[in-house]
């Protein structure tokens, strides 16, 4: 499984109200949520994204509330991966339950800068930005969790055994 | 083992865990409320389940967008309400006799010591405060529980806080934990437990330990939890009448972290926009930041010892021009012991809102929503960009006394208290 994209970069504490605001979480329609995805603090997002594209954060990515919609926004705006050098612990959960890849990588996420082009091998954990000509190593996720995202998500992979 | 570990090793059917240990846990209770529910009811749908795991272990709370605040947020209720009229869930609460559901769950005897809690809202933590393993979770999560009864964790560490001494006047839980979040910082507790321990714990009400267990979230921790001692079986005598088991930790447990508090040196604490560690004490603050409106309530503060000492403060004076002070009860009961004991009347004739709880205005739902660049002073639990209307509006955290000296004053200082 590989993702490959141009890089949106953000700050520490990337807050879930900052991902999808509590306004709008009165439908829990994909699209919907997506057409709204990190409007308060980057309010051209929604126009800039590409499917297949890479969110970057820093420290405590997704920190704050439990919604799922804030990682069902990130996906459904066309995001293939999220790496920050930590993440909230619901909010990485979520991503893993709804399919979203994510990747814990300090180093690729104080080193990637914005519209930085990149490269994701999720099996072995290799990060490649190709714009700089640098490579950053994240740990593969366990088994368990590969499951769940090939699966995508945890109620298919749960029925799937 | 930590009380999370040893609480985990039961829920999961083992001797033992270790920290970092992937374990599936049985669980007790499984919450969500009408905004994170109906993700859930769609997934739980879409997986095609068609019974419930037990339908008197799901809780299910329409209190964030209620009374339903417009036409998407009543469809919400709708659809929870159907589902739960469906799967016949015995503890579905709606308008009438819903509360905030960490507020109403304790009050409700739903929650008991040594029991395996998840919750899709992320407060959910709020339950160690009765020595219960209880984390937030998505709704995904939720969905899964609902139709199993199980939920996978990965144990987590803990930091060992050890509490001494007694709170001065005019501090209370929340100027605990805003204290602690200001020390360790919003991911200083990162996947893991923050256990609540020392002599100091006995001297904090229940109510005290619901609001530090129920922010621990905002320190990045897992779950906050607590020891069982005379105060909480004192809570829990009228509430709870099944058996349970008050877990304390070994002697030689592992921490990553031992911390001591002393209450004594506690003072009056804010937490400055826009992170919830971006804390300052009263007395550190010698500017005035002027408000337009205080918020009073949630589940981190809308219990009735809150609704008293902020009343206390409010009896017999009135809220500054130009503020909007907001008091909303947790629950029912809350309210109802608000009238009975006066203290409504305190807040009506102060020049306050009395609302019948919601969520409302703590994640800028409605009931008090804010303009362009205005600033709130509020017992709720963060106070992120945009959280409690437009993004440029700033959130200011503090307990319920130092909400409503701010709303008299009309700015928050240090000489609000004189």
């Amino acid at each position: 499984m590989n993702a490959h994209g141009t890089a949106h970069k953000y700050g520490d504490n990337v807050d879930t109200d900052v991902i999808i605001p509590a306004r709008y979480l009165n439908t829990a329609d994909h699209a919907e949520l997506a057409k709204h995805c990190m409007e308060d603090i980057d309010a051209g997002f929604t126009a800039k994204v590409q499917p297949g594209d890479i969110m970057v954060g820093g420290a405590n990515f997704g920190c704050g509330s439990s919604r799922e919609h804030a990682p069902v926004a990130i996906k459904a705006s066309g995001i293939s991966c999220v790496i920050a050098s930590t993440f909230a612990r619901i909010f990485y959960r979520n991503a893993i339950n709804i399919g979203l890849p994510i990747l814990e990588c300090p180093e690729a996420a104080a080193d990637i800068s914005d519209k930085d082009e990149i490269d994701i091998d999720f099996d072995t954990g290799t990060i490649k930005n190709i714009t700089r000509g640098k490579t950053y190593k994240a740990e593969p996720f366990p088994d368990f969790i590969k499951e769940i995202i090939s699966a995508g998500g945890l109620l298919q992979s749960a029925l799937r055994s | 083992m930590t009380i999370t570990q040893k609480i985990l090793a039961k829920a999961a059917g083992l001797e033992s865990v270790r920290a970092g240990q992937l374990i599936k846990a049985k669980l007790d209770m499984v919450l969500g409320n009408d905004i994170t529910s109906p993700v859930a009811i769609n997934e739980f749908n879409k997986a095609g389940f068609t019974s419930v795991f037990d339908n008197t272990r799901i809780s299910l709370v329409m209190d964030h967008f209620t009374p339903n605040k417009d036409i998407k947020a009543a469809g919400l209720t709708k659809q929870c309400r159907a589902f739960a009229g469906k799967y016949d869930i015995t503890n579905f609460f709606d308008v009438g006799d819903m509360g905030i559901e960490h507020a109403l769950l304790p009050e409700k005897g739903l929650v008991a010591p040594g029991e395996c809690v998840i919750g899709a809202d992320s407060h959910t933590c709020t339950y160690g405060a009765l020595g219960a393993f209880s984390t937030g979770v998505g709704s995904t999560d939720m969905a899964m529980g609902m139709a199993t009864g199980i939920a996978w964790f990965k144990v987590p560490s803990a930091i060992k806080f050890v509490l001494a001494g007694k709170l001065p006047p005019h501090t209370s839980g929340k100027d605990v934990i805003l204290h602690i979040i200001g020390k360790i910082g919003v991911d200083g507790a990162l996947y893991r437990s923050m256990e609540f321990t020392g002599e100091g714990v006995h001297s904090l009400t229940m109510d005290d330990r619901l609001t530090i267990a129920n922010m621990a979230i905002e320190a990045g921790a897992k779950n906050g939890i607590f020891e069982v001692d005379d105060i909480t079986r004192e809570y829990l005598k009228d509430r709870v009448s099944r058996p349970y088991t008050g877990f304390t930790a070994d002697g030689d447990s592992d921490y990553d972290e031992i911390i001591n508090i002393d209450l004594s040196a506690i003072r009056p604490t804010v937490a400055f926009p826009h992170l919830p560690g971006n804390t300052r004490t009263l007395d550190e603050i010698t500017e005035k930041v002027t408000i337009d409106q205080a918020v009073i309530g949630s589940c981190t503060n809308g219990r009735i010892s809150d609704m008293r000492k902020a009343a206390a403060i409010l009896n017999g004076k009135r809220v500054a021009k130009n503020v909007r002070c907001i008091v909303i009860p947790a629950t029912q009961q809350v309210y109802l012991d608000c009238i009975r004991e006066g203290l409504a009347e305190i807040f009506i004739n102060a020049g306050c809102a009395l609302s019948t709880p919601t969520c409302g205005p703590c994640l800028g739902g409605h009931m008090g929503i804010l303009a362009e660049g205005e600033r709130a002073v509020s017992t709720t639990n963060r106070n992120f960009v945009g959280r409690m209307g437009h993004p440029t509006s700033e959130v200011y955290l503090a307990s319920p006394e130092t909400a409503a000296a701010a709303a008299i004053a009309g700015y928050i200082g240090n000489d609000i208290f004189d």
